[in-house]
C-alpha cells in the first residue's frame, strides 16, 4: 500500500523528495504527516513511536521534520544524565540559546515556567516538535517527567508536540498513577523483500546495480535468519563486497557468471556470521584476513581465550565456592567428613532437591561455609592469613564470585559463585582436583 | 589532661604550639643503636642498593611491556589513520562507524596494572595524542561521574599541551572547562574539540616551530582507558558506549579496556546491540609467572648486587606470589623489606657493598667490629678448622683477623661470580630432561643449591643419569648454549671452563667423521640382537634383556659414550666445585639475609591467629610469667576478656549469658573465698567487668547478639577450640 504523501501546506516537490528518502516506510510517513497536519495547525500533544532497532523510526521522523522544515529538537535521553541537561538542550535549540538560564538542578515546573516565559516573547507560528530518542530512559528519571512531557502542550499552552521514540511497547511505560495516553504508532519489521530493496539502493559506483542486487540476495540468504538490523546488514555488506568482487577483478569470472560468484562468497559469509557478526574478531582483522586469504589460518575469537590464570589458593577458593553454590548444604557432611556413613540419595533429600542444582543455578552461601569447604579441599594446612581473605574480595571484583545482599556485611557476608561448570573443571584440572566427585549432581 | 575546674563539662584544649620534629627514615634507622656512625653508613648502603635495584626493575618492566605497548600504539595509530581517511568513499559511507577498542588482557592482579597503564598513557601522550583519560571503576559509580572524569581529564589535557602559549589561550581554556556542578555532556566535548582543531589549523601555518603539539597528527584521537573493566557497572558502561557512538563521526574516540580475567568478559557485560558498536581487537600481555621469572633472573640470580637472600626467604617470597597474589610488585616490595631488614639488623652489613669498598671498610674496623666478626657462626666454624697456631693468632691479633677477613671477602666475591654462571649452565643442561628432575624454572634449582649440597640430592643423581643418556646432537647443542651463557663477565676460572667445554664440543664434532666407519659394524650387531628378541615368552625376554644389558656393560663403549661420560664427569666436578651452598662459606652472614619468619610475618599477616594467641595465651604479648597457665586451666589473674574468651570456647553456638556470668564469677573467685557466698547479691563491680568484656568480644567479632533466644548471644567463630 504505497501511499502517496499528501498534505496541504507543503509543496508537491518537497513531499516527493521525502517519500523518495523513506523507502518502504511510506505508509508510516504518511500516517505521521497526517498527524502533524498543516504547519500551523495544532497537532496531537504526544506521539509514541515504537519498533525494533534500525527499523527507520528516527530516520522517518527526522526526514519529515528536516525536509519539511518544521521547527524541532532531537534529544537522546541516554545522554541526559540529569533532567537539567534535557531541559537545557530542549530550550537551547527551540529558542535563542543565550536566553536560557536554568537553576542548578531544575525541576519540571522550572522548565515549564521558563518555556512559557520564552514562548511569550517568541510564540510558535508553526508547530514545534520535541523528539525524545530512547524514551525508555525517561522512566528512570524523576517520576513526573514522563507524564509532564506527555501533556506538555497543555502545560505550556503552546503549539508543541512531543514525539517519543522507543524500542519497547507503551505498556511498559504506563506509570501506575496513570497519565495522558499518547498516540501510538508502530513501525513493523522490514520484510525480506523490503530489506533487499533498501540495501540494493546503495550500489557500488564501479559495478552495475544488477550485480549488487545479486550480491545482496546472497547476503540476505545467509544472514536474514539471524539479523534483521539494517545497520548491521549494511556493515556486513560493505565488509564482504571486496571479496565478492575478487574474481571479477582478477578476470576469473564475468558479471554474468553468477554461480561461480556465489560459490566464491558463500563460505566467507557463513564464516562471517560466526565471527565478525558476533564481534569475535574486529572488522579490521576480518578485512585483513580476507585480503590474504591464501592460508586459511583462522583468527581466534574473543571467546576462545577463556583461560584465566589464578594463584593457587584462589583456585581452591573458587572450587570451594562452586561446591558451596551447587551442593545442598546438608550434603557437606557426606563429601567432607571422613567417616560419614552412607547416605542414600533418594531417601535423604527433599523433593525439590532432586532436580539438578545445575539447572537451578548457583545458590548463595555464607562465608563460613566457603572457608570450611576450602580448608577441607586444599591439601596442605593453610594459615588463615589476611591474604586468604583478600583473595575472596578480589575474586568478587573479578566477578567470579558475587556478593549477595547488602545487610549484615560485617559478620556474615554471603556469596554466589558465578563461573560455569566448564570453567571450574578447567581450573580444577590444573590443580589436580577431581571436582565431579564432589558435586552432588554427578553422583 | 587535668583542669582546675570543679564543674563537670567539656573542655576544649588547644594543642600546644610546639611542633614535634618529624623524624626522617634515617633517624628511625639509627635510633637506639650503639654505633650511630655505623648505622648511618648502613642506611646509605641500603638506599644506594635499593636505588640500583629499582632502576633494574624499571628496566625489566619497560622491556617486558615494550612489545605489547608497541602493538597497542600501532593499533591506535592505525585507527587514527582510518579516522582521517574517512572521506567520501563508498565503503566508508556504507560501513557502520565503530569505536576502535583495544582489549588488553593483563592477568588477575589488578594493582600491578597501574604500572603498565602509567607507561601506556605516558607513551600515548608522548607519541600519539595529548588527550588521554584513564578511569577506574570505583570513581565511576554512575554515568555522570564517568562523563565528568573523562571530560575533566581530556579537556585538562588540552591545557597541559599548550603550556607555552597558555597566556593567550588561558581565558578560553579555563572558561571552557566544566564548572563544578555543570552538566557534562559529550556535546560540549565535541564543540571543544572542534574549536581546538580550528585553532590549531589557523595557528600551524602561521608559526612553524617544533613545539610539542606539532608532532601529533592533525586530529589527535581521544583515548579513554578503562583500567578495570570487570569492576564497572555494566549499565554505566553500556550507556557510555552508546552515547560515544553517537558522536564518533565528530570525535575520534579510542577505547582501551583493561581486562583481568578473560576477553569473554566483554561479551558477558555488553549485549550484542552495544558490542556491535565497537571494533574490538585483543592484546594479551605476558603472563605474570614469566614476569616474575625475569625479575628473579635480573635481581636475584646475579652477582651484580652484593645483597643476597637465602633459600628460605626466596621460598617465602615466591610462595606468596604463587599461592596468594600473583603480584610482581609485591614480590619486589618483599625484596625491599628483606634488604631493609638486613641492613637494619646486621651490624656487619657495612661490608655488604662492592668489593673494594668492603675491603677499605675492613681496614678501618675497630676492636669491637673485629669481635663481632669473630662471633659470626660461619667464622667460628672457620676458626675451628684452622691449625692451633693459626687459631691463637686469629683470636689475639686484630690485624691478622682483618687480613684474613679481606681474603675471605675476596673469596666470597669470586665464589659469587662463578656461582651464578655455573648455576645457569646446570639449569640449561637439566631443564630439557624428561620430567624435569631439577625443576622447570631456574629458581627451583637455585633454591636447591642454596639450601644443601645439590649433588647429594636424589634429583641431581637422576638428572646426571639422564644426562649420561643424552643423544649427541642434544648434548652438543646444550654445551654450546652453556658456552654462550658463560661468555660474558668471565673470571679466570670461567675462562678455563669455557676453554674445556669448547674442547669437548670440538672433540664431539670430530667424532662425526670417525663414527662413519664404526657405524656399519655396530649396525650389524644391533640387527642380530634384534632378531634374537623375536618369538620368546615373557620370561625369556626378560632374561635375554638382562643378558644384553650385561653384555652392553661389558662391551667396549663407543668413543661417543666414553666422551659423554667424560663430559658429564667434568660437569659434575664443576658443580661440586662451584655450587657449594652459601652457608658453607665463611662470612656469608654479611651478604645473605635469612630470617624467613620475619618476612613472612610482615608480608603474610595472620590477624586472626594473633588475636587468638593474645586471648588464649595472654602472657605471650603481655610478657608476664604470672599469667602462664598449664593445660586448660584459666588463670584468675588474666585479663577479663581472656577469661571470657576461654569460657566461651566451651559453649555451643548459642551462649546463655547468665551461665556465662556465673562461670566468670566462679573463675575470678577461684581460690580464697567460697563462690557460693557471693550468691544472692551480685557483685556490681564484677558484673560491670563482665559486661565490658562481653562487649569487647563482640567488637572483636567472636559473638553477636541474637533474637533466636532471649538472654543468649550467638557464637560466630568455628574451629577455634584449640587451647
Amino acid at each position: 500500500m504505497p501511499a502517496e504523501l499528501r498534505q496541504q501546506g507543503y509543496s508537491e516537490a518537497q513531499l516527493r523528495l521525502v517519500s523518495e528518502k523513506v523507502p518502504c516506510r511510506e505508509a508510516q510517513a504518511a500516517a505521521l504527516l497526517a498527524l502533524f497536519g498543516e504547519p500551523d495547525h495544532y497537532s496531537f500533544p504526544s506521539i509514541f513511536i515504537y519498533g525494533h532497532r534500525a527499523m527507520g523510526k528516527s530516520h522517518v521522523t527526522l526526514t519529515l521534520l528536516r525536509e519539511l522544515q518544521m521547527p524541532h529538537v532531537v534529544v537522546s535521553c541516554v545522554e541526559c544524565v540529569s533532567p537539567g541537561l534535557l531541559f537545557e538542550q530542549v530550550l537551547g535549540s527551540l529558542f535563542d540559546s543565550s536566553a536560557v538560564t536554568l537553576s542548578r538542578s531544575p525541576s519540571l515546573s522550572d522548565f515549564v515556567r521558563l518555556y512559557r516565559q520564552l514562548c511569550a516573547e517568541d510564540s510558535a507560528k508553526h508547530t514545534r516538535y520535541i523528539v525524545l530518542d530512547r524514551a525508555e530512559v525517561l522512566r528512570d528519571m524523576s517520576a513526573n517527567l514522563l507524564p509532564g512531557f506527555l501533556r506538555l502542550q497543555e502545560l505550556v499552552e503552546d503549539n508543541v508536540t512531543v514525539i517519543l521514540l522507543s524500542e519497547i511497547v507503551w505498556d511498559k511505560f504506563r506509570p501506575s498513577t496513570g497519565c495522558f495516553e499518547p498516540l501510538q504508532l508502530h513501525f513493523p519489521d522490514y520484510s525480506k523483500a523490503e530489506l533487499q530493496q533498501i540495501l540494493a539502493q546503495d550500489s557500488h559506483p564501479s559495478y552495475s546495480a544488477e550485480l549488487y542486487t545479486f550480491y545482496i540476495n546472497i547476503l540476505l540468504g545467509v544472514f536474514y535468519s539471524v539479523c534483521k538490523d539494517l545497520r548491521e546488514l549494511r556493515h556486513l555488506a560493505a565488509l564482504n563486497f571486496p571479496k565478492f568482487c575478487e574474481p571479477l577483478e582478477k578476470g576469473e569470472a564475468e558479471e554474468s557468471d553468477t554461480h561461480k560468484l556465489w560459490r566464491n562468497i558463500e563460505p566467507h559469509l557463513k564464516k562471517a556470521m560466526q565471527t565478525v557478526y558476533l564481534r569475535e574478531v574486529s572488522s579490521f582483522q576480518w578485512e585483513e584476513q580476507l585480503k590474504q586469504d591464501g592460508e586459511t589460518q583462522s583468527l581466534r575469537g574473543l571467546s576462545a581465550y577463556a583461560h584465566v590464570e589464578l594463584p593457587y589458593y584462589s583456585k581452591f577458593l573458587l572450587i570451594a565456592a562452586y561446591l558451596a553454590s551447587y551442593n545442598p548444604a546438608r550434603t557437606d557432611r557426606r563429601f567432607f567428613v571422613k567417616h560419614h556413613g552412607k547416605i542414600r540419595k533418594t531417601t535423604f533429600l527433599k523433593k525439590h532437591e532432586k532436580t539438578s542444582n545445575h539447572l537451578l543455578g548457583p545458590k548463595p552461601f555464607p562465608l563460613d561455609r566457603l572457608l570450611a569447604i576450602f580448608y577441607s579441599v586444599v591439601d596442605s594446612r593453610v594459615a588463615p592469613t589476611a591474604s586468604i581473605f583478600s583473595q575472596i574480595s578480589s575474586l568478587v571484583t573479578l566477578q567470579l564470585l558475587t556478593q549477595v545482599g547488602h545487610d549484615d556485611q560485617l559478620d556474615n557476608p554471603k556469596y554466589k559463585c558465578t563461573v560455569s561448570l566448564d570453567f571450574i573443571r578447567a581450573i580444577a584440572r590444573t590443580v589436580g582436583f577431581d571436582i565431579l566427585r564432589y558435586l552432588y549432581d554427578f553422583l | 589532661m587535668a583542669t582546675s575546674s570543679v564543674s563537670k563539662g567539656c573542655f576544649v584544649f588547644k594543642p600546644t604550639s610546639k611542633k614535634r620534629k618529624t623524624l626522617s627514615t634515617e633517624d628511625y634507622f639509627t635510633d637506639g643503636s650503639e654505633n650511630p656512625e655505623n648505622s648511618r653508613l648502613r642506611f646509605q648502603l641500603f638506599q644506594s642498593q635499593w636505588q640500583d635495584m629499582k632502576e633494574e626493575v624499571q628496566m625489566v618492566h619497560d622491556d617486558l611491556n615494550k612489545k605489547i605497548l608497541d602493538s597497542l600504539l600501532e593499533f591506535i595509530g592505525k585507527s587514527v589513520a582510518s579516522f582521517q581517511s574517512r572521506a567520501v568513499g563508498w565503503e566508508s559511507r556504507m560501513r557502520a562507524s565503530e569505536i576502535p577498542t583495544a582489549a588488553l588482557v593483563l592477568g588477575v592482579n589488578v594493582p600491578d596494572h597501574d604500572v603498565t597503564f602509567q607507561s601506556l598513557s605516558d607513551l600515548l601522550r608522548e607519541s600519539v595524542s595529548p588527550f588521554v583519560a584513564s578511569v577506574q571503576a570505583k570513581e565511576c559509580g554512575a554515568l555522570q561521574h564517568l562523563m565528568k572524569k573523562v571530560m575533566q581529564q581530556l579537556m585538562g589535557g588540552g591545557v597541559a599541551l599548550d603550556e607555552d602559549d597558555a597566556e593567550e589561550q588561558s581565558g578560553y581554556q579555563i572558561s571552557d572547562l566544566p564548572r563544578k556542578g555543570f552538566n557534562c555532556s559529550l556535546g560540549i566535548l565535541c564543540d571543544w574539540y572542534q574549536n581546538l582543531n580550528k585553532k590549531s589549523c589557523i595557528k600551524s601555518p602561521g608559526k612553524k616551530r617544533s613545539s610539542s603539539g606539532s608532532d601529533f597528527p592533525k586530529k589527535p584521537p581521544l583515548v579513554v582507558i578503562f583500567k578495570d573493566l570487570e569492576a564497572f557497572c555494566p549499565q554505566v558502561l553500556q550507556d557510555f558506549i552508546v552515547i560515544c557512538s553517537q558522536y564518533i563521526q565528530q570525535l575520534p574516540l579510542v577505547f582501551v579496556f583493561g581486562i583481568a580475567t578473560s576477553p569473554s568478559t566483554i561479551q558477558r557485560m555488553l549485549p550484542h546491540s552495544v558490542s556491535s558498536l565497537l571494533c574490538i581487537e585483543l592484546f594479551q600481555s605476558l603472563s605474570c609467572t614469566q614476569h616474575l621469572a625475569t625479575v628473579i633472573d635480573k635481581l636475584v640470580l646475579t652477582s651484580k648486587f652484593p645483597f643476597k637472600i637465602s633459600g628460605k626467604v626466596l621460598k617465602v617470597l615466591v610462595g606468596i606470589f604463587l599461592y596468594h597474589d600473583f603480584s610482581v610488585c609485591n614480590f619486589i616490595r618483599g625484596l625491599q623489606l628483606a634488604l631493609f631488614e638486613h641492613f637494619f639488623g646486621q651490624p656487619l652489613s657495612v661490608l655488604c657493598c662492592e668489593e673494594e669498598e668492603a675491603l677499605a671498610q675492613v681496614r678501618q674496623f675497630s676492636h669491637e667490629d673485629v669481635e663481632k666478626i669473630l662471633q659470626l657462626p660461619s667464622i667460628m666454624r672457620y676458626v675451628e678448622k684452622q691449625e692451633p697456631q693459626e687459631q691463637v693468632k686469629l683470636l689475639t691479633s686484630d690485624d691478622h683477623v682483618k687480613v684474613v677477613t679481606q681474603n675471605l671477602l675476596k673469596d666470597l666475591c669470586s665464589y659469587h661470580r662463578n656461582f651464578y654462571p655455573i648455576l645457569r649452565c646446570l639449569h640449561l643442561l637439566t631443564s630439557s630432561l624428561p620430567k624435569f628432575p631439577l625443576g622447570k624454572q631456574i629458581r627451583e634449582l637455585h633454591v636447591l643449591c642454596l639450601e644443601n649440597n645439590v649433588w647429594e640430592s636424589e634429583e641431581y643423581e637422576s638428572a646426571m643419569q639422564l644426562l649420561r643418556m643424552l643423544a649427541k646432537d642434544e648434548l652438543v647443542a646444550a654445551l654450546q648454549k652453556c658456552v654462550e651463557v658463560l661468555q660474558p663477565g668471565m673470571t679466570k676460572k670461567l675462562k678455563e671452563v669455557v676453554h674445556q667445554l669448547k674442547d669437548i664440543i670440538a672433540k664431539l664434532k670430530m667424532l662425526d667423521q670417525l663414527s662413519d666407519e664404526t657405524i656399519s659394524c655396530e649396525g650389524e650387531q644391533e640387527s642380530s640382537s634384534g632378531k634374537s628378541l623375536q618369538k620368546t615368552d615373557l620370561f625369556h625376554l626378560q632374561k635375554t634383556l638382562m643378558e644384553m644389558r650385561e653384555t652392553r656393560r661389558n662391551k667396549a663403549k663407543t668413543p661417543y659414550e666414553v666422551l659423554r661420560n667424560h663430559t658429564v664427569d667434568y660437569l659434575d666436578s664443576l658443580v661440586k666445585m662451584h655450587l657449594l651452598p652459601p652457608e658453607s662459606q665463611p662470612l656469608y652472614e654479611v651478604f645473605y639475609y635469612s630470617s624467613s619468619a620475619t618476612v613472612r610475618r610482615h608480608l603474610n599477616a595472620t590477624p586472626r591467629t594473633s588475636i587468638q594467641t593474645a586471648l588464649s595465651h595472654p602472657h605471650y604479648y603481655l610478657q608476664s610469667e604470672a599469667l602462664k597457665s598449664e593445660g586448660g586451666t584459666i588463670s584468675k589473674a588474666a585479663p577479663d576478656i581472656c577469661i571470657i574468651y576461654k569460657l566461651h570456647l566451651e559453649c555451643g553456638r548459642l551462649i546463655n549469658l547468665y551461665d556465662w556470668l556465673q562461670a566468670y564469677f566462679t573463675v575470678t573467685a577461684a581460690d580464697g573465698q567460697d563462690p557460693d557466698s557471693a550468691e544472692g547479691h551480685v557483685d556490681e563491680m564484677k558484673h560491670a567487668r563482665f559486661i565490658r568484656a562481653v562487649s569487647e568480644l563482640e567488637f572483636l567479632g567472636f559473638i553477636k547478639s541474637t533474637k533466636q533466644k532471649t538472654d543468649h548471644v550467638a557464637r560466630l567463630t568455628w574451629g577455634g577450640c584449640q587451647t
